[in-house]
């Protein structure tokens, strides 16, 4: 699963890091406790968050996530933007509500992973 | 006051470094946080050293360098490599804190609501740091300064510098 699938699946806004759209997404992570991504995130994720000031792209860049999603309208801080265009993190903005991107952003991953052992 | 980890100090102090630098953080201030770690992230990786353990060190010292901004008017990360540890130490001349027991506490926290809303201050920095450590050793003196050690080791694979 590349990012611009899910990018052009969920018509996301991409604001930063346009070259980093055909990066994998291996998994995805949501949380706005940036130590709680720090410590549970993984290499490849799509971090899913409303934090929108700088230090996100640090968190993301630190962590070689694929990429940020900011949900519910949130738009990054000029900082923000200016660091992650500088440093190449895709940042992609949507309206949708958290629950409903997250699903979506599941669904699609889940989806070519396979069928969810669980079931 | 003190807490502490894993093993002692005296062994390392014996080993020969192979690489040793200092990296100044600024307090009170998140404008730069994070480039310290960074910069760290990518020594380590050029030195070939497994991403898990780079991984690691970039945590303890993003942790680090957060509650340098947070707490302290400035400090600095000392980054120490040997063939078998890489040695950060975060070394804040700051408020200095009250109880360590406590701050060691997941979900204790004295951050303001400012940091708080930025996502920090979640009472999980320290926790985070000893967690990720072999090592940790923490040592504070109030209105003075807080002084932490993390040792990582390295794998025995290691053949990287």
């Amino acid at each position: 699963m590349h990012l611009e699938d899910i990018v052009k699946a969920l018509k996301l806004r991409v604001v930063s890091g346009e070259d980093g759209l055909a990066a994998e997404v291996l998994g995805g992570y949501v949380g706005d406790l940036l130590s709680d991504v720090m410590a549970n995130s993984k290499e490849g994720d799509l971090w899913i968050t409303r934090q929108t000031h700088q230090n996100i792209v640090a968190v993301a860049s630190l962590k070689d996530h694929a990429g940020i999603i900011l949900v519910q309208g949130c738009n990054p801080a000029a900082d923000t933007l200016d660091k992650a265009r500088k440093e190449g993190v895709p940042i992609m903005v949507t309206d949708m509500p958290g629950f409903e991107a997250i699903g979506k952003v599941y669904n699609m991953i889940a989806t070519k992973k396979g069928p969810d052992p669980s079931t | 006051m003190a807490a502490w980890k894993g093993l002692t100090t005296n062994v390392l102090s014996h080993e020969p470094a192979l690489y040793e630098n200092s990296f100044p953080v600024e307090g009170g201030t998140y404008e730069n946080a994070g480039h310290v770690s960074s910069q760290i992230k990518a020594l380590l990786k050029g030195m070939k050293i497994s991403k898990e353990v780079v991984r690691r060190a970039a945590l303890v010292t993003y942790e680090s360098e957060i509650n340098i901004c947070s707490y302290a008017r400035s400090g600095k990360i000392v980054l120490r490599v040997t063939p078998e540890h890489v040695t950060i130490e975060a070394i804040d001349e700051g408020q200095g804190i009250v109880d360590i027991e406590l701050a060691m506490q997941e979900g204790y926290s004295t951050a303001t609501d400012r940091i708080r809303e930025m996502g920090f201050g979640a009472g999980m920095g320290l926790c985070n740091i000893k967690n990720f450590s072999d090592f940790f050793r923490i040592t504070s003196e109030i209105g003075k300064g807080t002084h932490l050690k993390m040792v990582i080791r390295i794998d025995k694979d290691f053949d990287g510098i």
